[in-house]
């Protein structure tokens, strides 16, 4: 052996064994993600869901300042005007720009078939006016309060969706009844969740006869017609009742009829998960079933809770509409987009006074934004599988 | 085989059961009964009701009686055939509901059917068109479908059919056919009139149909037999027709259990904006008025139709697919 130098090429550049393993920031970023951030991300790639979640946002807020986003009080009753028609809303008049405004309505009762008739007044302008004080409220029934976001121009009306036989402006009365029919889903699907959490974690977790009776349960509840059965609990809420307290038994029946697929869904994730390593372990380190179910099994499958909770809200929305429409759900003065629709009850409503099935347009939207909302964060919530 | 269709009959006799005790506990909660309200009216119109009469009366229909007697009392007589007697109509419930029951019956039977034509080609041609804009469009309709309240677009619908069809408004048939028998003539007009409860009631449910077999093919046309079969050169339609539909029919028939109920439901809700001599209405009528017996049996017929349903299409799957498990009792 002599000491030569070596042949071969040798780089001085300083050599770091670990380069290939180490992250760039943005895999850093990516990895070190808690699972509710990759949710997050993967939701955002499904537009229609993003959208959705800001309309319902939207819609949630509004139900905190009904009245200021609504023109009018939920109970001025307009004599006057009707069963109007909607008030269009123009921008220019005599081929000038003259900003949103609408025509003074001049009524007629038609003699022959005594139908009240309206047209537009194309001298009578009114300007609408904006953040403007008009219609007397309660805020939330506790201060008093008369700003609103439009009001129509003084002395003159603004019905942008029509009046109801009662002369009252249908678009105020929507803006209301968001704030019922948006509750009565939140609410019930609360009652669904925690029945759903309970009843299936317990058949879940223990098996054996608990599970055979919650099953059983489960089984019988989904063979009765969901509507009949709404019906019969809500044709049993006393009479006597607040309408609060029709509210909130409304809210709990469609609660405690809409858990079993929650239930059902619990039940066979925790058969799976209890057998794991992770909660067997946490049993044998002396674990509480209470803590082993809450901290260990549930958050490994919350996010399929969440999105399949988000699915099943519009059918309770739809349920309130329907039993309110029935006449067995909510009564006035409580106003849902049930309750509204109420007064489109006969075909003549169709024929004559269509704008009265207007409050199904909200219905449409929330039952719609909460499905396409739901299906995105079904998507998003496995986040750590591919594609 | 036999002896799956066994136990499942008998799994039935206690679900039954638990569904009747269930629902005599429902129609029974109201405060009072048929006779309170009854007397509270002829009160408010200025009358005076004789105290021994309605002892009488009360006696005479067991409302005197603790709850659990009544409940035998009923559950003995709807295995007699006897379902009670209606106060409402003064006859036993029986006669009252007869034509209803199979009304009822005719209008889910032709509504499912429905469901199934109209799901059946969309969703396989949504699957195979995988994100076309007629993919869009076609489940954006169902989505529509499902999100419209079934009450509404029944009134717009029955609009529309009096003003482009002329048919008469409300009913299940012309009016010159009511209380008459069966003939050709009032067949012919209860299908006129079916069709707009059928459209109304089914497109709620086709949107939750055609995505479920849309995501089902999608996920068979994925698989390698079908890429193999393809590779071989089976021309696509016979491929498709083949294989991969087939394979995604299960969860179609399985379907029948859950839509039964539903479609009961739509049922109830459309026949009383509709005014279809159906059990809707009447069941409505029933539970306002406390007519217990009435409400009672309609819940109960509801309720067994369904059942039975669910029974058929757990056998309908066994029938169809090997794969499933006899043993072990009920599907899960």
């Amino acid at each position: 052996m002599s000491d030569h130098a070596t042949e071969h090429y040798v780089s001085t550049a300083p050599f770091d064994p670990y380069s290939i393993e180490r992250l760039t920031p943005e895999q850093e970023r990516y990895y070190l993600a808690s699972q509710w951030r990759m949710m997050w991300w993967r939701l955002k790639r499904h537009r229609l869901a993003v959208v959705s979640g800001l309309v319902l946002l939207a819609m949630y807020l509004s139900i905190i300042v009904s009245e200021i986003v609504a023109p009018y009080d939920l109970h001025t009753r307009h004599t006057d005007f009707i069963y109007a028609p909607p008030q269009n809303v123009y921008f220019f008049h005599d081929g000038s720009f003259v900003g949103p405004s609408v025509y003074a309505l001049k009524y007629r009762l038609n003699m022959e078939t005594l139908k009240r008739e309206y047209s537009e007044n194309h001298d009578a302008l009114q300007p609408l006016r904006f953040f403007c004080l008009g219609d007397d409220y309660q805020f939330w029934g506790l201060w008093e309060g008369s700003f609103h976001l439009v009001c129509p121009a003084e002395g003159g009306t603004l019905f942008l969706l029509g009046t109801d036989r009662l002369g009252r402006d249908i678009l105020s009365r929507i803006v209301y009844g968001a704030r019922i029919s948006l509750t009565v889903g939140l609410v019930g699907i609360t009652i669904s969740f925690l029945l759903g959490i309970t009843l299936g974690g317990l058949a879940g977790y223990y098996g054996g006869w608990i599970d055979n009776i919650v099953q059983r349960l489960i089984e019988i509840i989904r063979s009765f017609p969901e509507l009949p059965l709404w019906m019969a609990l809500s044709a049993a809420l006393p009479v006597t009742w607040s309408p609060i307290g029709v509210f909130i038994g409304i809210s709990v029946i469609l609660g405690l009829i809409d858990w079993t697929g929650l239930g059902r869904a619990v039940r066979s994730k925790l058969l799976a998960l209890r057998e794991e390593d992770f909660a067997v372990a946490a049993v044998l380190m002396g674990a509480k079933p209470s803590r082993v179910i809450a901290r260990h099994l549930l958050p490994n499958f919350m996010s399929h809770l969440i999105a399949s909770a988000t699915l099943s809200i519009p059918s309770m929305i739809l349920g309130e509409t329907a039993l309110s429409f029935l006449g067995l759900g909510l009564r006035p003065p409580i106003t849902s987009w049930g309750v509204l629709l109420t007064e489109a009850q006969n075909i003549n409503v169709v024929a004559l006074y269509p704008w009265l099935m207007l409050p199904v347009v909200p219905v449409i939207i929330v039952v719609l934004a909460f499905n396409f909302l739901g299906d995105g964060l079904r998507d998003a919530a496995d986040p750590y599988k591919t594609g | 085989m036999l002896a799956y269709f066994v136990r499942r009959i008998l799994v039935m006799i206690p679900t039954l059961l638990v569904i009747s005790v269930l629902i005599f506990a429902i129609i029974q909660l109201p405060e009072g009964d048929y006779l309170t309200s009854q007397i509270a009216e002829l009160e408010a119109m200025g009358e005076t009701v004789a105290k021994e009469q309605i002892e009488f009366l009360r006696k005479q229909y067991g409302l005197d009686q603790p709850f659990v007697v009544q409940y035998f009392h009923w559950l003995g007589g709807m295995l007699r055939g006897d379902f009670g007697y209606s106060f409402e109509y003064k006859l036993p419930v029986s006669q009252v509901v007869g034509d209803r029951l199979f009304l009822s019956f005719l209008l889910s039977f032709s509504t499912i059917i429905f469901t199934w034509l109209i799901a059946f080609p969309i969703g396989v041609y949504s699957a195979t068109h995988q994100y076309s804009w007629a993919d869009h469009g076609l489940t954006f309709l169902g989505f529509l479908g499902l999100a419209t309240p079934n009450f509404l677009l029944a009134l717009v619908l029955l609009y529309f059919a009096n003003v482009t069809f002329g048919t008469s408004i409300g009913g299940l048939m012309d009016p010159v056919y009511l209380n008459q028998p069966m003939s050709w003539g009032k067949f012919l007009s209860v299908l006129e009139h079916l069709w707009i409860p059928v459209l109304v009631i089914g497109t709620s449910h086709t949107a939750g149909m055609i995505r479920r077999l849309r995501a089902n093919l999608l996920d068979e046309l994925q698989k390698q037999y079908v890429v193999t079969g393809r590779a071989k050169g089976l021309p696509p339609f016979r491929l498709l027709m083949k294989y991969p539909l087939r394979m995604s029919l299960n969860p179609f028939i399985a379907d029948i259990g859950n839509l039964l109920p539903q479609v009961v439901s739509g049922a109830a809700i459309v026949a009383i904006v509709l005014s279809l001599p159906t059990t809707g209405p009447m069941l409505l009528a029933a539970l306002r008025s406390q007519d217990m017996y009435l409400a009672g049996s309609f819940l109960m017929f509801l309720s067994l139709l369904t059942v039975i349903g669910m029974f058929l299409s757990d056998l309908a799957l066994a029938a169809l697919d090997p794969r499933i498990r006899l043993h072990g009792g009920i599907r899960r």
